[in-house]
């Protein structure tokens, strides 16, 4: 038998275990990861087919109307970052675990953004064409994505862990959330509209960046915190 | 001296009824610590409470005589829990769930295949957990719980789910365990046939 005095495996092995076992669950279950990159990709092309081909109007619009996708594909995908664990027990398991569990739910919420946030970033510049989008203002939509989604999976691992004991918690997560993503979307929208309209956008994406390294610091304990409490 | 895992003054109340007050308890290396109660006494919750995952109303648990509260990562180094929920992945084979597992503690010096065939779960180790059924399942489990090779291990219910040999498999497997050094507390609402010291408490 060993001692518990024996040395533990590094904290990263424990994240890499996490992110690995999750996204090995979301290649067995190929669907959870296709619905929000759906759901992105569906509002974006009916939008122009809505209000009209003219250019002008989807230059302007586009930057807006990609981002609140984005931010909505990300908020639907956010309940059932925990909800799985909860139901069959390995999130009580993941608490009586030796490994830290701030660590834990980083490699959860890594895992989240690598399947459903990650993939937005592809395929956005696919759907910005649409919105007759320049290859440069594409890049920055790119990185604003890249960064906003980062942001929001993050701070979607907070409110998720509240919620995770409750039933239909979909609606409170959102709201609980929305506050705090505001900022991202307003950052994120208002940084890609600049950039479209050949003006200085970089301070868009280092406040972004900002908010990120932020984000990393604070969230995950947020989260652990949270998740001891809902699952007392 | 005192004990290595030790429960004082321990009160616990939810909603408007108190499930137990100025509840203590002692144990020992190879000792069993026996729950006893109805169901919706508070096994359960004491058992969540001694994995430090339940804050109690008053009262401390401590390990090695220090606050469990002070040490938690420590303490669930030291510790496995077999939750009424198997807390196992239905996607995923056994393998793949033990490997998860495994990862997230010390390398401990269990061979898995004499594990698996200990526990009758050998052939099956290629399938999807959702695919077996409750009482395979509820091996699995205890196969991650042989495989941790802790010295505490927390059994809620073990013994659901499982045919007559699991039964006699699961008491075997903890008076093995006790006979090593090892703790166990245990709540069940059956008999426990175990051959080994048993404290008992009533909840």
């Amino acid at each position: 038998m060993s001692d518990s005095s024996q040395q533990q495996p590094g904290i990263l092995a424990g994240l890499l275990a996490v992110t690995r076992r999750d996204l090995l669950l979301a290649w067995k279950r190929p669907g959870d990861v296709l619905n929000p990159l759906f759901f992105f990709a569906m509002v974006c092309t009916l939008f122009p087919l809505a209000v009209g081909p003219s250019p002008e109007q989807l230059t302007v619009s586009g930057p807006g109307v990609l981002w609140v996708a984005a931010l909505l594909a990300t908020l639907l995908s956010l309940n059932a970052l925990f909800m799985g664990d909860h139901e069959d027990g390995s999130l009580d398991q993941l608490l009586v675990s030796p490994q830290p569990l701030p660590v834990l739910a980083l490699g959860k919420t890594l895992s989240h953004w690598l399947i459903s946030g990650f993939p937005l970033v592809l395929i956005s510049p696919l759907l910005a064409m649409t919105y007759r989008m320049s290859t440069d203002v594409m890049g920055v939509l790119m990185l604003t994505l890249l960064l906003g989604t980062i942001c929001l999976s993050l701070l979607g691992s907070i409110g998720a862990a509240l919620t995770v004991g409750l039933h239909r918690g979909t609606a409170l997560l959102s709201l609980l959330i929305l506050p705090l993503a505001m900022p991202v979307l307003l950052l994120g929208a208002n940084t890609v509209s600049l950039a479209a309209g050949n003006e200085v956008y970089a301070t868009g994406i280092w406040a972004l960046g900002a908010y990120v390294v932020a984000a990393l610091s604070l969230a995950p304990f947020a989260t652990a915190a949270a998740l001891r409490i809902s699952n007392e | 001296m005192t004990a290595k895992l030790t429960g004082k003054g321990l009160t616990l109340i939810r909603g408007e009824s108190c499930l137990f007050r100025g509840l203590g308890f002692a144990l020992n290396p190879g000792e069993l610590l026996l729950l006893e109660g109805q169901n919706g006494s508070g096994k359960t919750s004491l058992m969540r409470a001694i994995a430090g995952m339940l804050s109690l109303e008053t009262g401390e648990i401590y390990w090695n005589g220090v606050a469990v509260s002070r040490q938690r990562q420590e303490f669930h180094g030291a510790l496995v829990w077999l939750a009424h929920r198997t807390g196992l992945k239905g996607d995923l084979n056994l393998v793949e769930n033990l490997r998860f597992e495994s990862a997230l503690r010390p390398q401990a010096n269990v061979d898995l295949a004499a594990v698996c065939k200990r526990l009758g779960i050998a052939k099956l180790k290629r399938l999807p957990l959702r695919s077996l059924s409750a009482g395979q399942q509820r091996r699995v489990a205890l196969a991650r719980m042989l495989m941790a090779d802790v010295p505490l291990w927390l059994m809620d219910e073990p013994f659901t789910n499982l045919d007559r040999e699991g039964r006699k498999l699961v008491m075997e497997l903890t008076e093995e365990h006790l006979a090593k050094g090892g703790m166990c507390v245990l709540a069940a609402h059956q008999d426990v046939d175990i051959n080994a010291t048993i404290k008992r408490v009533a909840l």
